[in-house]
């Protein structure tokens, strides 16, 4: 393995407001991904998780610490605007809610492309062949890559989304509670195809769930944060099977199973 | 078994006007309800669940087309007018919703949400159903009670305000709770702790309990009876604790399967092709078939109806007699089916 991580995250922090307001969102965050690695991300709401994601894509200037993309600083924002864009194109993005996070007045096809030229120098045929690839990749065929976002349903819009950000041909896919508005039946479908992407294209995940058995099933690595600040880091296997941190136990033993009973799972009732 | 439920529901089917046309959202769905126990009614969006309930309430949008039959301890729901209705909703029937904060009002002190009903239903004094709402709320576990009624919904977190809900629902001692996915927006550790408020409130109460969410572990672990959703139509009912070990419907084993497990990895995920319909856009024959593995040509000629399987439940599956017991373990070496 590469000594250098393709992402680093050292003592990573991030306060919001000042003086009597002021909040730490996030506090004291490292962690790394390895090339091809997949690190997922748990935590409940206010745990810091999305602030987290959005210092790494260059949404939120971090209060402390660095960000090491192949060894490079990334945690100043960028110089102008070729920077910008490169860094845009290491890194990508996908949000939770698929009915907020595309413009309802552009084509699903017309939304790839836009994509592309930002990132890459192509002429319209080339442009066209890549959007139909696109397309398939995430399993969407001529007729959708030609309809607005409201003729696709919750699934089919969380697959633009996903194919809207391999668009840059990024290094790195940050997924960002992804599949945790979609129905059961449309999760799994969406499951196996971020599994197949990785597999075809050698994408890192840093993949942001509350949900267990989602992370269990996408990543590597896992870590879990609450308050901003991480509790435990390990082998996914290792911090679901045998977690070793109260806070985890406590996570863990909260999600409904066969034979669960609320009252033994929680600490105050 | 009808002379003794609380809630009756026989072939209910509503069609709501959308852009000039009726929809079918509910199909034919018939259940009971016996006191104090807790019927959990599960599926995907767009199955029908929430409509259900909201048909129960009374609280469907203008122009609904409603046929059946919705009976309260023997009252017909959609004969009720004026004065009676208005007892129904207020006392007989309490809602939760999913969105808590939604549901109150931003302006007014969480003390006059909760004793706004007393005070005016139940025409209790004013310092009595402060008193009332004190001790509602050191029930549901919030602590410094007397300091909360003070307060705005605003200052509440998502767990507390949804505690305050049932508190408000509870007050009125209905005999029946509405719970719309009550705990779909909050954390997993609140999860917890608000489903461990709401089985105490429903069993020291004696309420009865239509519990709706997507999660078929959840429904399993609170409830008593499960039926299932799909297309608008009921296509699984059994005892809730057998849900996930022995399905009675392919849809329900499909379910089952496609959910990932905390404690291990699956190779592939079994995800069902194509997405969930509604009850509009249902084919002929069974709603299910286009996705079902187990279809054959018999199921896509008429729907079929609602089998009894043994003493364990019903099941909306002409096949269900031969594919009983084995529906976990053969959908895994059946072709994959194509959208």
């Amino acid at each position: 393995m590469n000594t250098t991580p393709l992402l680093a995250v050292e003592h990573l922090g991030k306060r919001f407001g000042k003086g009597r307001h002021q909040t730490t969102a996030v506090a004291d965050v490292s962690f790394q991904l390895a090339e091809g690695g997949s690190l997922g991300i748990v935590g409940e709401s206010g745990s810091g998780k999305t602030t987290t994601a959005r210092m790494i894509i260059g949404l939120e200037a971090p209060s402390e610490g660095r960000i090491l993309f192949k060894g490079q600083d990334r945690t100043q924002p960028a110089r102008g605007v070729k920077e910008l864009r490169e860094r845009g194109r290491n890194i990508q993005i996908v949000f939770q809610d698929p009915y907020t996070s595309l413009d309802r007045r552009q084509r699903i096809g017309d939304c790839l492309a836009e994509v592309l030229g930002v990132h890459f120098r192509l002429d319209r045929e080339e442009t066209k062949r890549r959007v139909r690839e696109l397309g398939e990749l995430v399993g969407l065929d001529e007729r959708q890559l030609n309809s607005l976002p409201k003729a696709l349903s919750g699934g089919q819009r969380q697959r633009v989304a996903i194919a809207r950000a391999l668009a840059a041909e990024p290094e790195i896919l940050i997924l960002d509670e992804a599949v945790s508005a979609l129905d059961v039946s449309i999760q799994a479908q969406i499951l196996n195809l971020l599994s197949d992407i990785r597999e075809e294209r050698g994408v890192s995940y840093l993949f942001i769930s509350h949900d267990l058995a989602v992370i269990r099933q996408v990543c590597d690595d896992t870590i879990v944060m609450r308050h901003g600040a991480v509790v435990e880091h390990g082998s996914t296997a290792a911090v679901l099977d045998a977690p070793q941190h109260p806070y985890t136990r406590l996570l863990r033993d909260s999600v409904p199973r066969d034979g669960w009973d609320p009252a033994l799972s929680t600490t105050r009732s | 078994m009808t002379a003794m439920s609380l809630l009756s529901v026989d072939s209910l089917t509503v069609k709501l006007p959308v852009a000039g046309e009726m929809r079918t959202v509910l199909k034919d769905v018939s259940f009971e309800l016996e006191p104090g126990k807790a019927l959990g009614l599960v599926g995907e969006s767009g199955s029908g669940k929430s409509m259900t309930v909201r048909t129960i309430a009374r609280l469907l949008p203008p122009g609904a087309d409603v046929t059946g039959h919705v009976r309260f301890d023997g009252t017909e729901v959609f004969d009720l007018r004026g004065e009676a209705l208005r007892k129904y909703r207020a006392g007989d029937v309490s809602m939760i919703f999913q969105d808590a904060r939604a549901h109150t009002n931003p302006v007014r002190r969480i003390g006059d949400f909760l004793t706004e009903a007393l005070c005016t239903n139940q025409r209790m004094p004013k310092k009595q159903a402060e008193a009332r709402a004190v001790e509602l709320l050191a029930e549901v576990g919030i602590h410094n009670p007397e300091q909360r009624l003070r307060q705005y919904p605003h200052e509440l977190s998502g767990g507390l305000l949804q505690r305050v809900m049932i508190a408000a629902a509870v007050a009125v001692k209905p005999r029946l709770i509405l719970a719309d996915e009550p705990t779909t927006a909050l954390d997993v550790t609140t999860q917890a702790e608000v489903m461990v408020i709401l089985k105490r409130m429903q069993s020291e109460y004696g309420m009865a309990m239509l519990f709706i969410t997507h999660d078929l572990e959840l429904a399993s672990s609170v409830c008593d009876d499960t039926i299932v959703f799909y297309a608008g139509q009921v296509v699984e009912r059994q005892q809730a604790s057998r849900l996930h070990r022995d399905p009675l419907h392919p849809y329900t084993a499909a379910l089952v399967r496609a959910r990932p497990e905390i404690e291990r990895r699956a190779g592939r995920l079994p995800a069902l092709p194509g997405h969930p319909t509604t009850a509009y856009e249902a084919p002929d024959g069974c709603a299910f078939a286009p996705r079902c593995a187990f279809a054959q040509d018999a199921c896509r000629v008429s729907v079929p109806p609602l089998l009894r399987i043994g003493e364990q439940g019903d099941s909306r599956c002409v096949r269900m007699p031969e594919l009983h017991g084995s529906l976990l373990a053969a959908a895994g070496t059946t072709q994959e089916v194509t959208p």
